[in-house]
C-alpha cells in the first residue's frame, strides 16, 4: 500500500469527503478490552445515567480513532501522520440497539507547510452534535 | 479535593518497558473497525517501507492511560479519577510505532489549571524505544468535573 495523495496534488481547500462510521455497544466493549479503558460510562447505562449522561457514551478515543481513519485512508499510509490532536466537545451517545450511533467525519486541507507537510482540519458529528473541536491532523506526503 | 499545584512538573515512569506486538496491534485495529492492511499484513507494511506492521495513530493511548492511572494513585496529587473525563488528546510522532518496538515512557505533569470549579490537568507522556529513540509524545488533558464534586459533598 503506497500513499494515495502527493503533496504537489494537494491544495488548501482540498476536501476529504465525508465518511460515516457506525458504533454499537459491542464496539465499545471491544474497544474497552483493547485499550484497557473500562470506565463504566462506556458500557453501563445505570452508571452513565447516574453521572448525568443521557446514556452510555463512546470513548472519546474511539471517536478520535474513527476521525483519524479518514486521514490515514486518504493519505494511504498511517505512518504519514505526524501530528494529531482533538478536543472532545460533546459525547457520542450510543443506544442499546443493533444500529447504535453514527459518527460522520469530513476534512479539509487548511494549510500546506514546508517539508511536505499538510494540515487537515476535521469535523466529526454524531446525533446532531459536533463531537470533536480543534481536530487537526498533520500528514507528511510524498 | 483540589489537585495539588505543588505537583506541577512531577514525573511518573512506567514500571517496565512496553512491548508492541503484532497481536496487540491487530486487536486494537479490530476494535476501531479499521481494516487497513498496514496494521495486520507484514508484507503490505514492508512494501510501504515499514520494518513491520504499524500501530494505529491512537494506539499509544494505552501508554497514556497507564500514566494517568499512576497519577490517579499518587496520594500527594489528589486526582479523583471517578470525576475525570477526557478533555483533549494529541499525539506528536517522530516516526510510526511498529510491532517489535520496546518502549519506555515517562510522563510529566505539564499544566494544572481551573475554570471555576472545574480543574484541568495535562499529562505529557514521552514514548521512546529502550535504545533511546523518541517515537511519539502523547498529550492527555483530563478534566476533573467540579460540579460532580459539589454533588458529592
Amino acid at each position: 500500500m503506497t500513499a494515495n495523495v502527493r503533496y504537489a496534488d494537494v491544495e488548501v481547500g482540498t476536501e476529504l469527503p465525508e465518511q460515516v462510521y457506525p458504533v454499537t455497544r459491542l464496539d465499545l466493549v471491544r474497544y474497552a478490552g483493547a485499550s484497557g479503558d473500562f470506565n463504566p460510562i462506556h458500557w453501563n447505562e445505570r452508571v452513565a445515567k447516574s453521572v448525568g449522561l443521557p446514556n452510555v457514551i463512546a470513548h472519546g478515543m474511539f471517536t478520535m480513532a474513527e476521525a483519524g481513519r479518514l486521514v490515514t485512508d486518504w493519505a494511504g499510509d498511517p505512518g504519514a501522520l505526524v501530528e494529531y490532536g482533538v478536543k472532545f466537545s460533546a459525547p457520542v451517545v450510543v443506544p442499546d440497539d443493533d444500529a447504535g450511533a453514527r459518527i460522520s467525519v469530513s476534512g479539509v486541507v487548511k494549510e500546506k507547510r514546508d517539508d511536505n507537510r499538510v494540515v487537515i482540519a476535521l469535523t466529526a458529528r454524531s446525533g446532531g452534535a459536533k463531537v470533536l473541536a480543534r481536530a487537526n491532523a498533520v500528514v507528511r506526503l510524498p | 479535593m483540589a489537585i495539588n499545584r505543588d505537583c506541577l512538573g512531577r514525573e511518573y515512569r512506567a514500571a517496565q518497558p512496553y512491548e508492541v506486538t503484532r497481536g496487540k496491534i491487530r486487536e486494537f485495529a479490530g476494535a476501531i473497525n479499521d481494516p487497513n492492511p498496514l496494521y495486520t499484513d507484514v508484507d503490505a507494511a514492508k512494501a510501504a517501507g515499514h520494518r513491520d506492521v504499524v500501530a494505529p495513530p491512537t494506539f499509544p493511548i494505552i501508554m497514556g492511560m497507564d500514566a494517568a492511572a499512576q497519577a490517579a494513585v499518587d496520594p500527594e496529587l489528589g486526582l479523583d479519577f471517578s470525576l475525570v473525563v477526557h478533555g483533549q488528546q494529541s499525539f506528536r510522532y517522530s516516526r510510526p510505532l511498529q510491532a517489535g518496538d520496546v518502549v519506555d515512557n515517562v510522563t510529566r505533569i505539564t499544566e494544572v489549571k481551573n475554570l471555576g470549579a472545574t480543574e484541568m490537568i495535562t499529562l505529557e507522556t514521552d514514548i521512546s524505544t529502550v535504545e533511546g529513540e523518541h517515537v511519539v509524545t502523547s498529550v492527555n488533558m483530563l478534566v476533573v468535573r467540579g460540579d460532580a464534586a459539589k454533588d458529592r459533598a
